[in-house]
């Protein structure tokens, strides 16, 4: 829960920020981890929870979806993406050795010309969302989001929302969560964007 | 020579063929004809029933069911059908394979399953039966008209060798040749929904033995899209709408009195 990831959506791309800390127990191990994954050209994933989880099913998502595009020549859709990762944490649930994972995925469908975000946790819940938040910092960044967000926003809007929630969540939460680390999918692709 | 290597299907003959599954192929050619046509906003299928006894009971089937009203077109998924030239029962068995197989890509991944991805689970399957032992190839051959979001509208053809291929027009089943040439000379790449339609109508009638065609010796369908909802549409026509479109297009039989009488107490009668 001592970590952070938020998602939203403005008009043509998709924003997940996240957090850049690996910790144990009390300890601050790293403070820049990447914990935003890319999942093939249109496809991201901020991934939290129990470590060692998160990286094992974020690789086996990744390597799966990978194996999806090669046998298809396409990739998967957000939306077919995002269900098929759901059904997953849902079995996993199921087994005598559950994934502890919570995820915001995002993604932009090039069939729809749409950007979506997916909210989903490890209990395998999943809800489109057009903002997300996951972690402590969610208290935060919800209200700010839920104030500030707009669907129709350009980059330079949606990035001025996602500082104010990380404003927030460093001004407020008791714990600092150090640096954060934002990524963008639009019809280009993935990329890093500096704050 | 070539009796040597027939009895098993599996077993290449010295020229380097299987003749097991040429043989089913050439039993598809002798099959009900099976014609497709892709047109701009839409896929159009056609089959011709071989003609069965007078006395067979079609009472269930003249209603249409969901699956279609016959025994040539069926309804795979929400976003596929299917025209099928071969023997039946193999056909049924694949048939109900291809609607699992549909049924389990929308379990895990909440999406109509991509057309090309049924094509390749149907012939991994046919394959299958070109390599393991002791077993018969399945006599048929499909079309498959479709949706997605991927490649839009798309026909594809597979045989029983597994092989699969998409096509702009095509044709299975007897006198497939006639038909792909008149098909040839008359696609354009522009074609539209009605003149697909009037395409495929007038090449059955050209390749199929009687002069005129009916519901009992045709079956018929289309793909489209709903313009609302921009989801498919697959519609299987019922014998009713099957004759109704035939005289639309002046291809349906003259019915002599007696028959026009009964039509008209059924409420069916097309005005010639």
């Amino acid at each position: 829960m001592a970590e952070c990831s938020f998602g939203l959506v403005g008009k043509g791309y998709v924003l997940i920020a996240s957090d850049t800390s690996a910790s144990r127990s009390i300890v601050k191990m790293k403070e820049n981890e990447d914990k935003i994954k890319g999942l093939g050209p249109n496809l991201m994933m901020a991934y939290g929870g129990e470590p060692g989880d998160t990286i094992q099913f974020a690789e086996y998502v990744e390597r799966n979806l990978r194996l999806y595009h090669i046998r298809h020549n396409h990739t998967l859709r957000p939306a077919s993406a995002a269900a098929w990762i759901r059904r997953s944490l849902a079995d996993s649930l199921r087994s005598r050795h559950p994934y502890s994972v919570n995820l915001i995925l995002g993604g932009y469908d090039h069939t729809s010309s749409m950007p979506n975000l997916y909210w989903i946790d490890y209990l395998g819940t999943m809800v489109e969302v057009p903002f997300a938040a996951h972690g402590y910092g969610a208290y935060f960044a919800l209200a700010t989001l839920d104030r500030f967000h707009d669907p129709e926003a350009t980059l330079e809007e949606g990035l001025e929302t996602l500082k104010r929630c990380i404003n927030e969540v460093e001004k407020r939460l008791i714990i600092s969560l150090g640096k954060f680390m934002v990524k963008i999918i639009d019809r280009n692709g993935m990329r890093e964007v500096e704050l | 020579m070539a009796r040597r290597y027939d009895s098993r299907t599996t077993i290449f003959s010295p020229e380097g063929r299987l003749y097991q599954i040429e043989y089913a192929m050439e039993a598809i050619s002798h099959a009900g004809t099976v014609l497709g046509v892709l047109a701009t906003d839409g896929v159009v299928l056609a089959a011709e029933k071989k003609v069965t006894g007078k006395l067979l009971d079609l009472s269930v089937a003249k209603e249409g069911g969901y699956g279609g009203s016959g025994e040539k077109i069926f309804l795979l998924n929400t976003n596929v059908i299917a025209g099928v030239a071969g023997l039946t029962a193999d056909a049924n068995s694949l048939i109900n394979y291809a609607r699992s197989a549909a049924q389990r890509h929308l379990f895990s991944y909440n999406e109509d399953i991509p057309v090309e991805q049924l094509a390749q689970r149907l012939c991994d399957l046919k394959q299958g039966y070109t390599q393991y032992g002791g077993l018969r190839p399945f006599g048929v051959s499909l079309l498959y008209a479709g949706w997605d979001p991927h490649y839009q509208f798309q026909l594809y053809h597979s045989d029983p060798s597994g092989n699969y291929s998409g096509w702009k027009a095509t044709c299975i089943g007897a006198n497939n040749g006639t038909a792909q040439s008149l098909l040839k000379q008359e696609y354009k790449d522009t074609i539209g929904l009605e003149d697909a339609i009037g395409l495929v109508l007038r090449t059955m009638s050209k390749t199929m033995d009687s002069t005129s065609l009916s519901s009992e010796k045709l079956e018929f369908a289309t793909l489209t899209i709903d313009p609302q909802t921009k989801r498919p549409i697959a519609k299987i026509y019922r014998p009713a709408e099957v004759d109704a479109l035939l005289s639309k297009h002046g291809l349906a039989k003259v019915e002599d009195a007696e028959a026009t009488e009964m039509r008209s107490r059924d409420g069916l009668l097309v005005v010639h």
